[in-house]
């Protein structure tokens, strides 16, 4: 019978059906850090269990962590408290982590794929929504909750029931200064932050197919922001070669098993989907968002939309009045103070080559605060070989080390309350970036051009 | 997980779409290392000013209203995987949340830790919030068992889904790692049996 992708990677990995319709599914790879995991291991050690498949887990320390002056104690003690239980845990369970002064330290979907841990055909889970990412190898990979943490270091299986298909075909030819970026934003725009639940997305069509492996991260990382359990995109021979020669990638006779297999990884011709959406990459601009949900997203020539059109007035109002934005207003010209580069969607290093070149030989407009926080220590060391951080403080802006920072807040990177700061992460979520700061979602080039400029440009019109 | 039976109670709504986990609790209190003590920075930043002086228009802060259901307009619980967010409804002293759509993740987190996500028609859900505002003491019952939810008042109720797997879960005290453990074979089995990678 015809397959889709999905139900391919799901069955392979069955261990027993459950009542009521639910399978125990094995998971290839768990990826763990600070915030959600301690809970999980205190859960293990009150019932007196081991790890059971130690060599299966892979730990960071991401969300907590300062972005400067990480060979220094951390300062906050609370953030400390929590990395060294981290630390500490690892240890007591034999679990590999890659924490702060690691080599191959970084944000948890940095990490995975550029260690080559994250491969085509694996099941992966984390206990953080994004962990779509690594759905762009092919892979079922979703975000759980510390329960299922704990469940996974347990047994290395979850019981789940299998979700909905959804598949979106994206044709056709992004215009110069359009991202990846900017096509998931537009999607999320379409569906609304809602419109994937249930589902899990495969995205298909000729655009994606044109993507290099990091684009197409940044497109699977933001799956979750429609509601989508993950998003995937079938591995082809720019995932065979971005995987090949990764540290932790099979070599030799192993290499070419694992390539034969990782070939059967598509969705079958007559497979049907539950769901299925088409749009056309000529009609996606640069993307904005000018509410508190991902969804609430605008292309650059577009008008807020006016409080009448949209179904939900109550939370609409809600939320233009957090944003400090009208309806039928145009985000053009809007003055920003904040930029910030980074995050698990976009601070991989061809994000930060792209920012690099636009803003080569420019200079920040003297309102900005601008800072760019590499993925990972690889992406930061990258940068440094390749001199792009010269070209980033000649232009003003900050280079940091490498974590998850202003995506969300935790550590001291934040944006002050009523400030607007344009970010390449994914959340536009209410005092996401700090209690009161306004979040404009946007692509890496968006990013930068706002920074240059002081206020909100079209990319597309001083592209270098 | 404690057991889950039938409950009657008043309820607090929150006629709001599209609440997200970093609304529920913001990250800055995700430092803790337990489960314990969520419940006080519950929806802290809509609760509470930034000198943590309450905000008196906020639901929470509203003695009229009280009860073991919160009742929250539609896509409940997206956005980020924290579980912290159970974990402080939960905590905050809430056994039910109703919603006429719940976001995945949420649903199954609070499923783990014995809060029931009751999924309602978009009237339904309505006509709560229509009772509730009538009379702020509206009881409603949750019937696990028979998976049913009333107004107590008028009778009106509806039926909701909850997997069969979890409904003996919940109602049993049960969680999946009791369940994993029992499958140890068959999981051994499979490893033998699967591609080493
Ligand atoms: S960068 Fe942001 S979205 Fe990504 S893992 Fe870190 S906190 Fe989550």
């Amino acid at each position: 019978m015809a397959k889709t992708l999905f139900d391919k990677i799901w069955d392979a990995h069955v261990v027993a059906p459950v009542n009521g319709g639910s399978e125990v599914l094995y998971i290839d790879r768990q990826f763990i850090h600070e915030v959600t995991s301690p809970q999980a291991f205190d859960g293990l050690a009150k019932r007196g269990l081991p790890v059971l498949r130690p060599e299966k887990t892979v730990a960071t320390a991401d969300h907590n962590v300062p972005t400067a002056n990480q060979h220094l104690p951390i300062k906050e003690a609370l953030s400390r408290f929590q990395v060294d239980k981290l630390t500490e845990n690892c240890e007591k369970f034999g679990v590999q982590l890659y924490g702060l002064g690691h080599a191959y330290h970084g944000i948890v979907h940095v990490i995975g794929p550029e260690l080559g841990i994250t491969k085509p055909g694996m099941t992966i889970v984390c206990g953080d929504s994004h962990t779509s990412t690594h759905g762009a190898f092919g892979c079922i990979a979703f975000g759980i909750g510390t329960s299922q943490v704990e469940q996974v270091l347990a047994s290395q299986c979850l019981v789940l029931k299998r979700p909905k298909r959804m598949r979106i075909t994206i044709d056709g030819e992004l215009s110069p200064g359009v991202l990846s970026k900017d096509i998931i934003l537009y999607i999320i725009s379409k569906l609304t932050a809602s419109g994937g639940t249930g589902h899990f997305v495969e995205y298909a069509g000729s655009a994606i197919r044109a993507l290099s492996m990091e684009a197409r991260m940044t497109v699977c990382n933001m799956s979750i922001e429609m509601g989508a359990r993950g998003g995937m995109i079938a591995p082809d021979e720019k995932t065979f070669e971005y995987v090949k020669g990764k540290k932790f990638a099979p070599t030799g006779a192993a290499y070419e098993e694992a390539l034969a297999h990782w070939k059967t990884l598509y969705t079958d011709e007559d497979a049907v989907f539950d769901t299925e959406y088409h749009y056309n990459a000529e009609d996606i601009e640069p993307m904005l968002t000018y509410g508190t949900n991902p969804g609430m997203g605008i292309k650059i020539s577009e008008q807020i939309p006016m409080v009448a059109k949209v179904d939900n007035p109550t939370t609409y109002k809600k939320s233009l009045d957090y944003m400090g934005l009208k309806e039928g207003e145009s985000l053009l010209g809007k003055e920003v103070n904040y930029v910030f580069i980074g995050s698990c969607t976009n601070s991989r290093i061809e994000d930060l080559r792209l920012v690099a070149n636009y803003v080569s030989g420019k200079q920040k407009a003297d309102n900005v605060y601008a800072m760019i926080v590499p993925g990972s220590k690889l992406v930061e060391d990258q940068v440094k070989a390749e001199g792009l951080d010269k070209i980033f403080r000649a232009a003003g802006f900050d280079f940091r080390e490498p974590g998850c920072s202003a995506c969300l807040g935790m550590n001291e990177d934040k944006v002050p309350k009523g400030e607007y700061c344009v970010s390449t992460s994914n959340r536009n979520f209410e005092g996401r970036q700090g209690p009161g700061a306004r979040t404009i979602l946007a692509s890496p080039l968006m990013a930068a051009a706002t920074a240059i400029n002081g206020k909100i440009v079209d990319v597309r019109k001083n592209l270098n | 997980m404690e057991k889950f039976s039938t409950i009657i109670s008043s309820a607090v709504p929150l006629p709001i779409e599209e609440v997200d986990t970093d609304q529920i609790i913001p990250a800055r209190f995700l430092k803790a290392t337990t489960r314990e003590g969520f419940g006080d920075n519950l929806f802290r930043d809509w609760r509470y000013h930034a000198d943590d002086s309450p905000k008196e228009d906020f639901i929470l802060n509203n003695p009229v209203y009280q009860g073991q259901v919160l009742v929250a307009g539609k896509n409940f619980g997206c956005g980020s995987s924290r579980e912290h967010a159970a974990w402080a409804i939960h905590d905050y002293g809430f056994k039910v949340v109703v919603s006429s759509f719940f976001a995945d993740i949420f649903r199954g987190n609070s499923l783990n830790n014995g809060l029931l996500p009751v999924q309602v028609s978009a009237d339904f859900l309505h006509e709560i919030f229509t009772a509730i505002e009538t009379d702020p003491n509206t009881q409603l019952k949750v019937d696990l068992q028979a998976q049913r939810i009333t107004i107590v008042a008028t009778g009106a109720s509806e039926q909701f889904d909850i997997d069969p797997y979890k409904k003996m879960c919940l109602s049993e005290g049960y969680d999946d790692i009791d369940y994993l453990l029992s499958q140890k074979s068959k999981i051994e089995e499979f490893e033998n049996q699967q591609v080493a990678w």
